[in-house]
């Protein structure tokens, strides 16, 4: 009881003010006649949700793998490069403004030709989402690693310990919290990155499900699946949260024993 | 006396920090500390200290001159001092085993032997029971204790920067009586060689042999106390006679070194 207490504390508000937005947007639509090609209400969309229940699992199933996939390609590649720029000055100084150059080039240009190059297939929309997800978690996680307490490096120095024990038992874990706000940041954008992909072109996903409810102007069932992609965005932030309270045990302790 | 080296020597160590301002720490110094034996550095804020202490864990390279540590010289070597920084350093994402066994471990012991070496010091220390605990959970005079843990179970010379100097002045005294008790719970001869660096006038006379005041920037050694006090000392020596004329000594020699 005192857990679903303290929910309602902290996200009552939010609950509240959407269950009234959604009121008053099932009323507006009503009363103005809005036609449902504008915009349907909440009831409207609730139906079309359930006339593509059958359909939705299977377009679901390939946007969350490919928001999965990318995400994991973007960790990966972004810690690599973050590492490999916080211990050579040089790359740092050469790769950092090309890095950022790289965030300036619009998204609906990159897709279409990662799509040229590899294909219809998953992979281009795995690439879209690592492209997407790469930058926040390389910039953040540089930073960490390079904001490492001075102290505890010439602690392990002093003990005999190199470069790369200094990485391992310092630097890396010294730069967790600051991966873990990029993971979240390309966590929130991943679903984005994924239907843009399959925007483009593709045989399954949300992205191929809004593109064909726009052609037939089912206006209700683009919202269905927008909804959809705030649920698994939230889903995707909340993954993250949640990976790195298992990852930092260390930072949600704080009762001193004093 | 032994022919066996000195734990720590220092002789003729000149060190300047070159850059934008070039800043000259330490001058000329010479001290040593014989084996077994517990030796402060005491000085103002900013003389040079701590430069000192990083030479001797080859963390700064000198200058000029040379320090030894069990009669080899230093020259950038690492790993061969027990060296504890100003502030307690311990890693957050470590639980206090793994802290206290950080020098083991570099040493490429294996984790369960070092957790067998590091226990009953543990437990000496007043930590068995937070062996599992992070070390954001513990309070600062534990924290301390764990710092100094780690640093016993390193190799090498203790060699210590303002140890307790983040602590409330009750937390402080009880934890300089509780390290001569550590400190000297071993017998004379396999005690280990210290050198503690501190601003606390009390804190050196009561628990070195030897009290070496340093001038200030670029800081070198004014004069070289014994403090002939017996062990174990008390909190009641401090009101001593005696006591109080260490002090006025050590103070004149600080009054030397200034300007």
């Amino acid at each position: 009881m005192r857990l679903s207490g303290q929910v309602l504390r902290s996200h009552g508000p939010a609950i509240g003010l959407l269950a009234a937005l959604v009121l008053a947007w099932e009323l507006v639509v009503r009363a103005l006649e809005v036609p449902v090609y504008l915009v349907p209400a909440p009831t409207r969309i609730a139906r079309a949700a359930y006339e593509v229940r059958a359909v939705l699992p299977a377009h679901v199933r390939t946007t969350l793998t490919e928001a999965l996939a990318g995400l994991a390609v973007a960790a990966v590649s972004g810690v690599a490069l973050a590492a490999l720029m916080a211990s050579v000055p040089f790359l740092r100084r050469g790769l950092y403004p090309l890095l950022v150059l790289s965030q300036n080039v619009p998204l609906v240009v990159i897709a279409p030709l990662i799509v040229i190059w590899f294909g219809f297939g998953i992979l281009p929309k795995v690439l879209v989402v690592a492209v997407v997800g790469f930058f926040p978690i390389a910039v953040n996680t540089v930073e960490g690693l390079l904001a490492a307490d001075g102290g505890m490096i010439d602690l392990v120095r002093s003990m005999g310990g190199g470069r790369w024990q200094v990485l391992r038992l310092v630097r890396l874990p010294a730069a967790l919290p600051a991966f873990f706000s990029g993971l979240k940041i390309s966590a929130t954008y991943a679903v984005l990155g994924a239907v843009i992909g399959e925007w483009v072109g593709a045989s399954s996903g949300l992205g191929l499900f809004i593109t064909r409810a726009q052609a037939s102007f089912r206006t209700d069932r683009v919202f269905v699946a927008v909804l959809i992609i705030a649920g698994i965005s939230i889903a995707l932030f909340a993954l993250a949260e949640l990976l790195a309270r298992v990852v930092m045990p260390w930072r949600y302790t704080r009762a001193s024993t004093e | 006396m032994s022919t066996s080296p000195a734990a720590i020597s220092v002789s003729g160590l000149t060190h300047t920090f070159e850059g934008e301002h070039t800043v000259a720490a330490l001058r000329d110094v010479t001290l040593e500390v014989p084996r077994g034996a517990f030796a402060s550095l005491i000085g103002r804020s900013g003389c040079g200290k701590s430069t000192l202490l990083r030479v001797l864990a080859g963390l700064v390279t000198p200058t000029s001159g040379e320090a030894r540590i069990d009669g080899k010289a230093v020259g950038g070597r690492l790993g061969h001092a027990a060296y504890m920084p100003q502030q307690d350093t311990l890693l957050p994402w470590r639980r206090a085993m793994g802290n206290a066994v950080l020098a083991l471990e570099l040493q490429g012991m294996p984790r369960d032997e070092c957790e067998r070496l590091a226990r009953p010091l543990l437990e000496r220390f007043g930590l068995g029971e937070f062996v599992r605990a992070w070390p954001s959970e513990l309070s600062g005079g534990m924290r301390q204790r764990l710092a100094l843990a780690r640093t016993f179970l390193a190799r090498g010379p203790l060699i210590l920067d303002e140890p307790f100097g983040a602590l409330d002045a009750l937390t402080r005294q009880e934890m300089q009586l509780w390290l001569q008790e550590v400190w000297s719970a071993a017998p004379v001869e396999e005690r280990r060689a210290v050198l503690l660096v501190t601003h606390d006038i009390d804190e050196a006379l009561l628990l070195s042999d030897v009290v070496h005041v340093m001038s200030d920037r670029p800081g070198r050694i004014v004069a070289r106390i014994e403090v002939p006090l017996a062990r174990p000392r008390t909190i009641a020596d401090v009101t001593t006679g005696e006591f109080a004329a260490l002090k006025a000594a050590v103070l004149r020699a600080l009054g030397r070194g200034t300007g």
